[in-house]
């Protein structure tokens, strides 16, 4: 199957590489609320419930809940290597810079292109945090 | 100090306030006068406070603690703590000590441990203290993680951004409370409505007919910032920043309005129930309570025998403790078999001998983090009663 890119500027806030295919939350993600062994979100009612974020490229709107157990989530996914390789948000706050500088992981806003628009589950993604792009892997 | 001339931990702390100050695009680091670090037993935590410390870090400026656990208490009364989990809770109290920090081990040191003043710039993570710094205190602080106010202590500066500027501080939403609120339950279920409908703001309240009391607005903060991220509101005539309507939007209008009825609130309490009848014990405290709560708890319990095999436990800080047990609060709930606790947190591997079990408590957050088996959340005097009858309706 052919496939060709796209790259897509974007504003870095914690450096790094990570590729993975992506999934999308609209709602705001709380990394407590995951298995910390699998990934698989465990928040009852949430529209990622049952699916996992391991080695994915995560594309949500916001982090949400407590700082202490924000941080810890993620953190903890990635000790156990089911953490998403990417970070894509839309709102950044200073308890998700925390949660990826903590945990490694490269975290990127202001995407110039509406995320929720241009990025579906499922589509793969490279994310350079330190030039600023996105890559998106389109198939034809 | 990010090409570590002085030292490792203090570069690797110039280099997340440097990642924070990026993600807002700061123009610069401002100084801080305090900090709050929301330090807890866990991993994320033990890892960049350890760094800290063992990279020679110290605190500059005055930064408190958050709870975790009374190690050699639990560890005296409980089997079957997790030795590995233990672990990370006593290397995480060994390093805030190393850095320096107050050791307060308390999430209201607004308190008594490290009371910022008006106007202070400040940095205080932890759900309650960032919204009454803010609202009821009038000092700014941004919605900081543990690692960030850490940072920021030792550092003694953070970006300037967010709530630091006054623009930042206006009013989003406005919040008209329709609802009687009787009691600092009320405010409670207030704030755990209120943060869930915004999500994110800064809710200027209107209708209040009297000035809430300390207990009421630390509820309503701890909630608000559970349910939904607030770190600020505004009550105009309550709250130090403003007086009227008008002031707290800054001469500007509120994106949205919402009313809030007394049906609102029970239909948010009913929402937090997940069953009803047995309960194995009650756990009161988070936020921490303060003197006047562990009082009323005191007085509630007066000449009563919590049912054989339930548990009672109250988290307060060691401050507020010692003041409890001088006036003998302490002594009339421990007579009615229940437990006063210091320096501990809910959410902590200390209370793995309830895991899976069914608790009642006054707080929605509790209920949220403790991963109760099912929980009930109702005011004090019911979690009293149902500790006395072993069940609650």
């Amino acid at each position: 199957m052919k496939s060709h890119e796209v790259t897509l500027k974007c504003h870095k806030i914690v450096g790094g590489y990570g590729e993975g295919q992506a999934l999308v939350s609209h709602e705001p993600i709380c990394f407590y609320l995951t298995d910390p062994k699998t990934g698989i979100v465990r928040e009852k009612g949430h529209e990622l419930a049952g699916k996992s974020v391991a080695g994915k490229v995560l594309v949500f709107p916001s982090g949400k809940a407590s700082s202490v157990v924000q941080i810890d989530g993620l953190f903890k996914l990635a000790q156990h290597n089911v953490a998403p390789k990417a970070l894509i948000v839309k709102d950044v706050e200073t308890v998700l810079v925390v949660s990826a500088f903590i945990a490694k992981i490269p975290l990127v806003d202001r995407m110039e292109k509406d995320p929720f628009q241009a990025i579906h589950t499922g589509t793969m993604i490279k994310v350079d945090a330190e030039k600023g792009k996105v890559m998106l892997i389109m198939r034809e | 100090m990010l090409e570590g001339e002085s030292g490792k931990g203090t570069q690797k702390a110039m280099e997340l306030l440097v990642a924070i100050g990026d993600a807002y695009d700061a123009p610069k680091m401002i100084p801080i006068s305090r900090a709050h670090a929301a330090s807890s037993g866990q991993e994320g935590d033990l890892y960049f406070v350890e760094l800290l410390a063992d990279g020679g870090a110290r605190c500059k400026v005055p930064t408190s603690t958050n709870p975790v656990y009374d190690i050699p208490y639990f560890h005296r009364t409980f089997e079957g703590i997790p030795e590995d989990e233990a672990a990370v809770a006593r290397r995480v109290m060994e390093a805030y000590r190393r850095v320096g920090a107050i050791l307060s081990w308390s999430c209201l040191p607004y308190l008594s441990e490290n009371i910022p003043l008006y106007g202070e710039t400040v940095a205080f993570s932890e759900s309650s203290a960032t919204p009454y710094v803010n609202s009821v205190i009038g000092a700014t602080t941004n919605r900081e993680a543990a690692q960030s106010a850490l940072a920021s202590g030792v550092i003694g500066k953070t970006p300037l951004y967010g709530l630091h500027i006054k623009e930042n501080r206006k009013g989003t939403h406005l919040v008209k409370v329709e609802a009687t609120l009787k009691d600092e339950f009320d405010y409670t279920l207030l704030g755990y409505y209120v943060g869930k409908r915004l999500g994110y703001g800064i809710p200027v309240l209107t209708g209040l007919v009297k000035r809430p009391s300390t207990e009421e607005l630390i509820n309503f903060c701890a909630m608000s910032n559970v349910s939904g991220a607030i770190s600020m509101f505004h009550m105009p005539g309550f709250t130090v920043e403003t007086s009227t309507v008008e002031e707290a939007f800054q001469g500007g209008k509120p994106q949205d309005t919402m009313t809030v009825s007394n049906r609102d609130l029970e239909n948010a309490c009913e929402e937090l129930q997940t069953t009803s009848g047995k309960i194995d014990f009650v756990m009161l405290g988070c936020p921490h309570y303060t003197l006047r709560q562990i009082e009323q708890a005191a007085k509630l319990l007066k000449g009563k025998k919590i049912r054989a095999g339930v548990g009672f436990w109250i988290c307060t800080s060691g401050t507020t403790r010692l003041l409890a047990e001088r006036n003998g609060y302490v002594q009339t709930i421990e007579r009615a078999g229940g437990h006063v606790v210091v320096d501990t947190c809910i959410d902590e591997p200390c209370w793995i001998a309830y895991r899976g079990m069914t608790g009642m408590t006054d707080s929605p957050k509790c209920a949220y983090y403790r991963r109760f088996k099912e929980a009930m959340v109702g005011r004090l005097a019911d979690c009293v009663e149902a500790a006395v009858k072993g069940r609650h309706q």
